[in-house]
């Protein structure tokens, strides 16, 4: 187990051996612990440093204060509570509709038998290996020639960004709940359908309930891969009032960056804050979610 | 009364049935209707590519809703028809793209390419003429009387001039005209000034101004005659080229541009088939293979090193803290894994302001102690090794916790087994342990080795590909990865957007990607997991 106790020759009690290597690990912590944390304790205090430029920066600030936050509140060139609005607003409507879609479709796939089905369990994993990104060009096309019949479902809207976002519901998620689904004895809709409960009425009100572990995994992970994404929403969203909070707090650290680093500080720590306590209530669910294969995109 | 409860029971839900079935139909209809309006639309406009895939889509969802073979397709319709739209589809067309000349001076169809060239007049020798008399306003804008042969009388406003009608009757006392003189000559217009003759032929600008609306367009050719202009270049449908009215040069079509035997060609040209030629580019354009042969290496190196030192260091830390045991285990697990916790652009932003080059707090601290300090962002060396530290950050979390998990598989009793046979620390782990988390995370380190592969925020947001790789033809830089740099070339070109190019890359990205994804999944055994499932 502790390959490090070995190395220590001299004969000693199996206490002391332990003490000396539990002091040893502890102090590679402190290192790791400090790199790890570096960068979370430098925005805190960036975010709390009144003078707000990146060359007066230090990790403990001189005459700390909220004038950052301040900053953010009512500043027109960067709405910043705006852009934090829209990425809630854009997140949580494609969360849902991505586990009501993803769920259905896996119940299909966990209770019916039907041809191509594992042909095309098969073909959607394979699908959402490739980065959206690689066909950016074929998207940004689509909503503009979609914008030019139906304008709010065009380019530059939440509408289209929330549609684009769609086409990877179907992706891991369906295996990790289709998994899940499998693991629920069938004998329940089984005596169920004897009773004359239809499929939606089973799925609905004997499924679903059962569901609710896989569902806040998958809901979390898909909040948080909504909630990051950057690059399609910057190529796709123009306008600056329709930012999402990642394309806005880029567009806050472009240009004049050393000058607006306390208020990117303040934003930053603002948008990280919700997703960090997500995580860190729920790691056991998530890290349980995570090992079965998914990357954090 | 027990079948009498059962008729009744069977009763209620043949109504039940019956229900469900016409809001289905319905439903099916209304969602029918309004797509099949939208691809109407679709193809009225002319985007058919689009409009195919939603036609695939209307007849798939209206089968599967009607046809009972396809009810478990039901359950999925939606999601498959978003599928099929914003993720097959996409990649359908990237690869035709990739095998067009898609981009600048070729962004229009060939119809509104041809309307465009044939929107280009001249002003002939010959043609009909006009007898002509301008009038000038305070601010510079002028209006044109003509008479041709017959005696008609027309007045004409400059063809840029912002209103409805540039062509308008000669009336007394209509748009501001005054009376008329012999010829038909309006003496005076409101708000304008009658030039004489010799005010007229020195104005310099009247030459040069078009006058009337794009069916009729009439231009100054001398001091006492106006003409209509014509067309420049004259199509012919069945061979398919262009001539010069004034030159008589013949233009053919040559891969959506139309060119002149001497080499001269028209604008716009348009998007057209040209083969192989992108991927020709690719490997044998000197100015385009240099930096590609860079970039690529790199993102090769970049992926590979990123997934060996993330999961080195992840692995080094649950083997430290496995034990059980540890105190503190809890606390240091959730102060580690904080990397993982914050949206990764947040950090990446964070990042680029600690490395910043002149007062990023790294170089400040570094200056002050070893009065050194390295250049992030300027030295292609330490840029790449920039980008490596901060995804080492990013990325070693996820191993350790994915370790950490498959560490705990392994049976003890095997270590046991081990040690009776003499094996001692390194040896028990290169032997027993590191073979053994292998085959667990293995299928993991592909995905990561993909996912970093295309890591496209990392590079783009930390460092824009930086340094510039000097002498690249295009935006190249020496961190670009093949998906940055694709980008550049699509949508961030200085030189011009290149989308068939853009997508040749992105197609040979497609086919890395699938091979790594097969490999992936035979390591995986999902894909037997699936037919072997009950």
């Amino acid at each position: 187990m502790s390959e490090l106790t070995k190395k220590t020759k001299k004969p000693r009690s199996m206490t002391q051996q332990r003490r000396l290597g539990i002091i040893i690990r502890w102090v590679i912590a402190v290192f790791l612990i400090f790199f790890s944390v570096f960068p979370l304790l430098w925005i805190i205090s960036a975010s709390l440093n009144p003078t707000g430029t990146l060359a007066t920066a230090r990790l403990i600030p001189q005459n700390p204060g909220f004038k950052n936050f301040q900053d953010l509140v009512g500043n027109p060139t960067f709405p910043f509570f705006r852009w934090f609005w829209n990425s809630v607003k854009i997140t949580t409507i494609t969360t849902i509709l991505t586990l009501s879609l993803t769920t259905m479709a896996a119940y299909a796939f966990s209770r019916f038998r039907f041809a191509g089905r594992t042909t095309m369990l098969k073909a959607i994993l394979l699908i959402q290996v490739f980065p959206n990104l690689l066909s950016i060009v074929a998207l940004f096309l689509i909503l503009t020639q979609f914008g030019n019949i139906i304008p709010s479902l065009g380019l530059n809207t939440h509408l289209g960004l929330i549609i684009v976002y769609l086409g990877g519901a179907m992706g891991m998620n369906i295996w990790l709940m289709k998994g899940y689904m499998d693991t629920i004895p069938r004998d329940i809709d089984e005596s169920a359908h004897v009773d004359g409960a239809s499929d939606w009425q089973i799925f609905w009100r004997l499924i679903l309930p059962l569901l609710r572990p896989i569902l806040v995994v998958i809901g979390i992970l898909s909040f948080i891969g909504t909630y990051g994404d950057f690059i399609v929403a910057r190529t796709l969203l123009k306008t600056t009032e329709l930012y999402t909070i990642m394309v806005g707090l880029q567009i806050y650290t472009s240009g004049m960056f050393s000058q607006k680093w306390g208020i990117f500080a303040a934003g930053a720590l603002i948008s990280a804050l919700p997703i960090m306590v997500i995580y860190l209530v729920l790691q056991d669910q998530i890290v349980g979610g995570l090992t079965q294969g998914a990357v954090k995109g | 009364m027990d079948s009498s409860r059962e008729r009744l029971s069977k009763t209620a839900k043949k109504v039940h049935f019956e229900l469900s079935a016409i809001l289905r139909f319905a439903l099916l209809a209304v969602a029918d209707i309004g797509l099949i309006w939208f691809i109407t639309q679709l193809m009225i406009n002319g985007f058919f590519e689009v409009a195919v895939v939603l036609i695939i889509i209307v007849i798939f969802n209206t089968y599967v809703f009607l046809a009972p073979k396809a009810y478990p397709l039901r359950w999925m319709a939606v999601g498959l028809s978003a599928l099929l739209l914003f993720a097959i589809f996409p990649i359908i067309y990237t690869s035709y793209v990739a095998f067009t000349n898609y981009g600048d001076g070729h962004l229009l169809t060939k119809v509104q390419a041809l309307d465009q060239i044939q929107r280009e007049l001249y002003l002939p020798e010959e043609g009909r003429a006009f007898e002509w008399i301008a009038y000038r306003s305070e601010d510079g804008e002028y209006l044109l009387w003509i008479k041709d042969a017959a005696g008609n009388t027309n007045l004409a406003r400059q063809t840029d001039a912002d209103e409805e009608d540039h062509i308008l009757e000669v009336i007394p006392g209509e748009n501001g005209i005054g009376e008329l003189d012999e010829a038909g000559a309006p003496v005076a217009i409101e708000g304008f000034t009658r030039l004489n003759r010799i005010l007229a032929t020195t104005d310099t600008n009247l030459t040069r101004i078009k006058f009337g609306d794009p069916e009729k367009t009439i231009q100054v050719r001398s001091p006492s005659e106006a003409a209509e202009l014509l067309p420049r270049y004259l199509y012919n449908e069945d061979e398919d080229t262009f001539t010069d009215q004034v030159t008589g040069i013949v233009y053919f079509e040559r891969q959506g541009t139309y060119t002149s035997q001497q080499g001269r060609t028209l604008t716009p040209g348009f998007r057209a088939g040209v083969g192989f030629e992108n991927f020709e580019n690719f490997l044998t354009n000197p100015a385009l293979r240099g930096p590609l042969a860079i970039i690529l290496t790199w993102n090769f190196a970049f992926a590979f090193l990123s997934v060996f030192l993330t999961f080195a260091l992840g692995l080094a830390i649950s083997i430290l803290y496995g034990d059980p045991n540890f105190p503190g285990k809890k606390i240091l697990r959730s102060l580690l894994i904080i990397p993982y916790t914050i949206p990764s652009l947040i950090t990446i932003l964070i990042w680029r302001g600690i490395l910043n080059e002149n007062i990023g707090i790294v170089n400040t601290v570094l200056r002050d102690l070893i009065n050194f300090s390295p250049n992030w962002t300027t030295n292609q060396w330490w840029a790449k090794a920039a980008v490596l530290i901060v995804n080492l950050w990013l990325g070693y979390p996820y191993f350790m916790l994915v370790t950490s998990g498959a560490l705990q598989s392994i049976p003890s009793d095997i270590y046991e087994a081990a040690e009776v046979d003499g094996a001692r620390g390194w040896n028990k782990f290169w032997n027993i342990t590191l073979p053994l988390l292998l085959v667990a995370v293995g299928p993991l380190l592909i995905a990561s080795f993909i996912y970093n592969f295309n890591n496209f925020n990392l590079i783009y947001v930390f460092i824009q590909g930086g340094p510039p790789i000097p002498g690249a033809s295009t935006r190249a830089g020496y961190t670009d990865i093949l998906i940055s740099y694709v980008y550049n070339l699509a949508f961030e070109g200085g030189r011009g957007v290149n989308y068939g190019f853009a997508s040749a890359i992105s197609i040979v990205i497609f086919i890395f990607i699938a091979l790594m994804a097969l490999a992936q999944f035979k390591f995986t055994n999902m894909w037997e997991e699936v037919s072997e499932n009950v």
